[in-house]
């Protein structure tokens, strides 16, 4: 990108909440269901049908805006009125003038400041099919409508357009995506729809204020392809700014494998959603009490867990070690981190066992308990077990749903080697290799490895590396 | 014909069986019904079933209920599972909701029985069921004349003697004018006393459902069996209402009653000089009463017919032959959506739609609706202020008594002006009523309206007993 | 789109093509004698909603309600769900237990 020119972008999250029920009635808000199986006259819009606002996601809805330093307001749902096969009612409930959570920020990372303009509640919509054609939009020969996912609840979260890097732009996302999971209120997970990102981008000369015309580009559903996406698009619009010509505001759509935007078929009509106030819903204005439990409710954020592992670590970590811990809170494992160093375990071993061993088992590493966690992690660094031993009882204790890591060990016949064992097998291994233990001798420390590998493999792997290290120092002089 | 106090009582006590009581009136229906065309469907079958369980029940000695046996005429867009639910419009035709009004449920729990689908105005829009896809309801005191609208058909029904007790819908009007116009009491309770889930919405913050009947406690029993919370419709009032049964016959002494000059100046001389007489009669009975005038309901037709509209325009896109009712077939999705509603609604409709969608869009938002709904406000506070110095007003319910059918089908403005009386509480969300009093100069029916402050429904009935009591002979029931 | 044109308190400017854009938008065909017609007619009920827009009414909030409730909410249980074939039953064309609709122009608006 020419650096005369700066990208602006700013990004629209939908997020569905993992309520029970939906926004509005009690079908079922379930992922993956048979079509249609999950409907009432409400979230079908049968004529005579009318909503009712679901408690919980006004919970999540407010631990939200609360995670994200917004103000929580009164307020008021809208109705946004377009025809649309998937919009039951030829309208969607949301909210516009009034929305709950208001002027908020997110803090990436590095510390940079993302405004939050807005995070407010609405309904889903179904789910359509194209048939025919390649099965694209726009080559299709008709459509199917399933209703399962319509009045599922939404907040759609909208930043400012503050963010200035293709990089900004993924941590929003990815930062956002945690926050949302550590509130309680999502799955976040972009490849099922519960979390979808939209990204307007323009660009604009560097230094410079105004504005440019942005385009809404949708259908990002990774990270990757939403940096991708936005790389895309402020190219072609430099392309277009340089080449004399002129941005028109429109939505794109991203073409994954094309590896392009592309301008969906603008209707003659812009749209005119003619929002009005709700009247079937009467204003929703939670009261200093329930602000306050919602508040006091809401566990640490990512962004304060990664500061706390990182303190126990004693301060400023590696950058090895920072993206352990980046990944050991996005998992979720940083309490089992915490636990094993607050029992006593090395800080830095158990980080570095939890973000590589233990995240790797998915779903049943979250279900490995501290304490198994904790025994092991001292037989390990007491010596007892090598590395790669502790690693295989690890493994094994968490396919188990836990155990004895003692027990565990015995049972794999990982007993530490003897102290003369290790001095026997040192012997061979040293006579085996005459030249290069003279070299070794003689200060070449790179041999190091090479006759710590030959113990291992004499060994089978049961030897414990730093021990035979400190044996072969010791041989040294 | 039997009162249904009356009935309820025999059959309760067993001296009559509901089965006889609902032959009965299926007899007299099909005598009747093809000239008057009350009903759009009669539900023989389901009403002898109903009927049949009422008197298994008092066989075995249990409390069948309030309205035990007692048949009921209900609006064509009150939803009842499995049976037709028109609304009078074609895009509906053959539509059998999968789901039972909460009212319908209500009065099948108070042992009443549902006797048919009574004709009405497309989608409640009209003064006269003349704008009903399946030709218009005759009025049975004078045939060639309007019964009034949109709640035509169940006020025929009743004072045709086809059911004691009919189900209307009130938005401007609805239920009491038709009401004045037959003959026969007709009752708009306050905004949410009435659950609306699975009343067909037409404008959401209007529509009301309340009872018709041929005197003043018949419709106080039916409205205090339909009264109360309904947890599905969140502008349903949480307090438990007053039974009027109780206070109906406590008389007028003292009541202070308005005689609202902006009710009856606009109206035919005969209509007011009807008025004028119900308001010597509740004198005579004790009350004070006084002129008053509130000016702001001047206001009340132009915001009306501005609100109106625009929230219909909102609730009625969902028909847009996608999920169920008429379909006309197109090349696109939207083609199919615009064949479909053009084939589907008549002009009245239209006309609404279109002056809705005018109200709320871009540009017109704040001179149309916001203005009308400042207007709501102004004549909410004109309501308060005359409810300082009297208890209730009195007034015309319709400015003339029914016109010839086919009159006013050319003039829409003409058509609107029906209103005119009814209009303000609706508006305001208050209750009111209209009680037959006496004849015009040609000898038809005229209605005297009593308005109550919001929750007054027990005052307004008690009123309304005295005026029904000094109506002059030889009128009315 | 040439959009309709801001309005003057008191005076209508409802125009034929007026008529012809919120017809579209509301998904509405009108023959040209229809749009002559609703026209002179909408003009009418709008000419007569005049004196409304003509107050100043600066001073009163818009009341969307006549009601004054707030917070109505219901616990997230489950409740039965309708019967899909009941439904389907009703509905114009089916495929697949989904509904069947003629293919969609564009996106989502």
């Amino acid at each position: 990108m020419s650096t005369d020119w700066e990208m602006v972008i700013g990004l629209e999250v939908h997020c569905e909440l993992q309520t029970a029920t939906k926004l509005f009635c009690g079908c079922r808000n379930a992922f993956g269901d048979e079509p249609n199986v999950n409907i009432c006259p409400v979230c079908l819009g049968l004529p005579g049908s009318l909503p009712v606002l679901n408690e919980q996601a006004v919970e999540f809805a407010m631990r939200i805006g609360a995670a994200l330093h917004c103000e929580i307001r009164p307020s008021e749902f809208a109705r946004k009125n377009y025809f649309y096969p998937d919009q039951a009612k030829d309208y969607q409930i949301s909210q516009y003038d009034l929305p709950l959570n208001t002027g908020g920020w997110l803090e990436l990372p590095d510390g940079f400041r993302v405004g939050v303009t807005r995070a407010h509640m609405e309904e889903d919509t179904g789910k359509l099919t194209h048939v025919g054609g390649s099965g694209r939009i726009n080559a299709a020969l008709h459509a199917l409508v399933d209703y399962n996912r319509s009045g599922v609840p939404l907040v759609e979260i909208v930043s400012e357009p503050d963010i200035r890097t293709v990089g900004q732009a993924r941590a929003y996302a990815d930062e956002l995506r945690g926050i949302l999971v550590a509130s309680g209120a999502s799955d976040g997970r972009m490849e099922e729809g519960s979390m979808r990102v939209d990204a307007n981008v323009s660009v604009r000369p560097a230094g410079t204020d105004a504005f440019g015309t942005r385009c809404e580009i949708k259908n990002l559903n990774s990270l990757r392809s939403l940096g991708r996406a936005i790389e895309y698009e402020a190219a072609r619009q430099i392309a277009v700014l340089e080449s004399g010509g002129v941005i028109e505001q429109q939505t794109r759509h991203w073409d994954e494998s094309a590896g392009r935007t592309e301008s969906m078929r603008s209707k003659e009509e812009a749209n005119d959603y003619r929002y009005f106030p709700e009247p079937d819903l009467v204003p929703l204005a939670p009261d200093a009490a329930w602000q306050g439990r919602v508040g006091a409710a809401l566990g640490p954020m990512p962004a304060e867990r990664r500061a706390g592992l990182a303190t126990a670590l004693g301060g400023a970590p590696s950058d090895a070690e920072t993206d352990q811990i980046r990944a050991v809170v996005d998992l979720g494992l940083d309490g089992l981190v915490t636990a094993a160093a607050e029992a006593g375990a090395p800080p830095a071993l158990a980080l570095a066992r939890a973000a590589n061993e233990v995240a790797a088992q998915g779903d049943a590493g979250l279900r490995l308990d501290a304490g198994s966690f904790t025994a092991l992690l001292a037989m390990e660094s007491g010596g007892r077990l090598s590395a790669t031993q502790s690693k295989t009882v690890l493994g094994a204790l968490i396919e188990r749903g836990g155990g004895d890591p003692a027990a565990v060990a015995t049972e794999m016949g990982f007993e530490a080697l003897g102290a003369d064992t290790l001095s026997a097998v040192l012997d061979d291994v040293i006579a085996a290799h005459p030249d290069e233990w003279a070299r070794f001798v003689g200060g070449d420390d790179k041999l190091m490895g090479m006759f710590t590998g030959e113990v291992m493999k004499a060994t089978k792997g049961k030897a414990n590396g730093k021990e035979v290290a400190a044996e072969l120092r010791r041989r040294r002089g | 014909m039997t009162g249904a106090l009356a009935l309820a009582a025999e059959v309760r006590s067993g001296a009559r069986s509901a089965r006889q009581v609902v032959e009965e009136a299926l007899a007299t229906v099909a005598r009747g019904n093809e000239e008057l065309n009350a009903f759009l469907t009669v539900l023989s079958d389901e009403a002898r079933a109903q009927a049949d369980a009422v008197d298994a029940v008092v066989a075995a000695g249990r409390d069948p209920g309030p309205l035990a046996g007692v048949p009921v005429a209900l609006k064509d867009n009150l939803c009842t599972r499995g049976a037709p639910t028109t609304c009078g419009s074609k895009i509906l035709e053959g539509w059998r909701p999968p789901y039972d009004a909460t009212v319908v449920q209500s009065l099948r729990a108070a042992g009443a029985i549902a006797l048919g689908k009574t004709n009405m105005d497309e989608f409640a829009m009209g003064s006269s069921t003349e704008n009903s896809a399946f030709g218009p309801t005759r009025n049975p005191r004078h045939t060639g004349k309007v019964p009034g609208g949109s709640s035509g058909g169940s006020a025929a029904a009743v004072a045709a003697g086809f059911a004691p007790l009919g189900l209307g819908s009130d938005t401007g009007g609805s239920i009491r004018q038709p009401a004045a116009l037959c003959g026969v009491v007709g009752m708009k309770p306050t905004y949410g006393r009435v659950s609306r889930y699975g009343l067909v919405a037409f404008a959401s913050s209007l529509d009301q459902i309340g009872p018709f009947a041929a005197n003043v406690e018949d419709a106080a029993l039916l409205y205090d069996v339909l009264a109360g919370h309904d947890p599905l419709d969140s502008t349903s009032l949480p307090s438990v209402p007053e039974p009027t049964m109780a206070s109906l016959h406590d008389g007028v002494e003292g009541v202070r009653i308005g005689l609202c000059r902006d009710l009856i100046d606009g109206c035919a001389s005969d209509v007011a000089a009807r008025v004028h007489e119900a308001a010597e009669a509740l004198a005579g009975a004790g009350a004070k009463v006084e002129e008053i005038s509130v000016p702001e309901f001047a206001y009340g037709l132009s915001a009306y017919y501005l609100i109106a509209p625009a929230e219909a325009s909102s609730n009625l896109a969902r028909y847009d032959g996608v999920r169920y009712g008429l379909r006309v077939d197109g090349d696109d999705a939207e083609a199919m959506n615009t064949a479909t509603r053009t084939a589907g609604f008549g002009a009245e409709v239209k006309r609404r739609v279109m002056l809705g969608t005018y109200a709320l869009s871009a540009g017109y938002y704040d001179a149309y609706y916001a203005q009308a709904q400042r207007v709501r406000t102004l004549v909410m506070r004109a309501f308060d202020r005359a409810y300082e110095s009297v208890d209730v007003l009195l007034g015309a319910t319709a400015p003339t008594t029914a016109f010839d059918l086919g009159a006013k089908v050319d003039d829409p403005m003409a058509m609107y002006m029906n209103d005119v009386c009814t209009i303000p509480s609706n508006l305001s969300g208050h209750p009111a009523v209209s009680v037959p009093f006496g004849a015009g100069n040609d000898g038809l029916p005229v209605g005297v309206q009593v308005l109550a402050p919001a929750l007054g429904e027990a005052i307004m009935f008690r009123v309304a007993q005295v005026v029904e009591s000094g109506a002059p002979h030889g009128t009315g029931s | 789109m040439s959009g309709p044109a801001e309005a003057a308190p008191g005076r209508v400017t409802l125009s034929r093509d007026d008529v012809v854009h919120v017809a579209r938008l509301a998904r509405l065909e009108l023959r040209d004698d229809e749009v002559e017609l609703f026209t002179a007619q909408l003009r009418t009920v709008l000419d007569h909603a005049a004196d409304v827009a003509a107050l100043d009414l600066t001073h009163l909030e818009p009341s969307s309600h006549p009601i004054a409730l707030e917070n109505v909410l219901r616990p997230d249980e489950p409740r039965p769900s309708l019967d899909r074939d009941e439904v389907l039953a009703q509905a114009p064309a089916v495929e697949e237990h989904q509904f069947r609709v003629p293919r969609i122009g564009g996106e989502a608006p």
